[in-house]
């Protein structure tokens, strides 16, 4: 099978994650790939999860450890037979510790083309606070 | 026979290597049940996107993991029995203002061609995305479908 390519975006291996902890439903579990930033009163988190439905995915959060799951339904029919194959469908799943305080409340979430994106606020303690020195 | 009894595990016309088989096919045994079977059998071009291709009577399918695009940004055009997708992921919102923890999303142009088993109606070629996955549906040619062959008694 022929194939030409051009591109600057490098393929990045979907990673298997030793599915920690164990799953109940069988299949092969993936890490995805994400970016956070941080700024003073926010934690920003973007992870490309492909094929997951809003529905399908839970984000979860309790004493500082934030979850992120998903599952993805295989796609194809089951009279489809392969050419071939170079990613697998199956869930997502990653934890992330976050070191501040995050406002529950206010956490917002948006899942669209398969990247979610999260807010994270942070509560008003964990907030960075200007300390000015006086001089005597 | 006497040979055969007591030795019934090696037939005498198997070679010496036929343990390190033996052993290779325990091996990829004990992969396929930690992978779930599935990283085995991918054979990856190591090139974006990864793409899935399939087949039934009637159809191919082509479907390949681009998050994160919006659909204006993707082309896709096909020619007998190529298929080409091409497409540019821009990652916006990057603020002067964080400070990055993780940046291991990738942004950038990228196209991809690939070669189907058989010709494709060029006309009818169904591209649809959504939940970051690009699916299209691009039917057989008469010449392409597989043909009932009826048995002459």
């Amino acid at each position: 099978m022929a194939r030409n390519t051009s591109t600057d975006m490098q393929k990045l291996e979907k990673d298997g994650v030793p599915a920690l902890p164990e799953q109940t439903h069988p299949g092969p579990v993936y890490t995805p790939t994400v970016d956070i930033y941080e700024s003073e009163d926010r934690i920003s988190l973007l992870a490309d999860m492909p094929g997951v439905k809003a529905k399908d995915l839970r984000i979860d959060l309790r004493e500082n450890v934030l979850t992120l799951s998903g599952r993805v339904a295989a796609p194809e029919s089951s009279n489809e037979s392969d050419v071939l194959r170079e990613y697998g469908s199956g869930s997502y799943y990653r934890q992330f510790t976050l070191s501040e305080v995050i406002d529950q409340g206010k956490i917002d979430a948006k899942l669209t083309d398969g990247v979610l994106h999260l807010e994270l606020p942070k509560s008003e303690r964990a907030k960075p606070r200007q300390i000015t020195v006086r001089t005597s | 026979m006497l040979l055969r009894r007591v030795w019934p595990s090696r037939p005498a016309f198997e070679s010496p290597f036929a343990d390190f088989d033996h052993l290779r096919r325990q091996m990829l045994r004990v992969f396929d049940a930690v992978t779930g079977g599935d990283i085995a059998r991918g054979f990856s071009a190591g090139v974006f996107p990864p793409m899935n291709v399939t087949q039934d009577d009637d159809n191919f399918y082509v479907r390949a993991e681009v998050p994160g695009i919006k659909p204006a940004d993707l082309s896709v055009s096909a020619l007998r029995n190529r298929v080409s997708i091409s497409g540019k992921r821009e990652i916006s919102e990057e603020k002067h203002d964080v400070s990055y923890h993780r940046k291991e999303r990738a942004e950038g142009e990228w196209s991809r061609t690939v070669t189907l088993p058989g010709d494709v109606a060029t006309d009818k070629v169904d591209a649809r995305y959504s939940d970051g996955i690009l699916t299209l549906t691009l039917p057989k040619t008469a010449e392409a479908k597989p043909r009932q062959i009826t048995v002459a008694s």
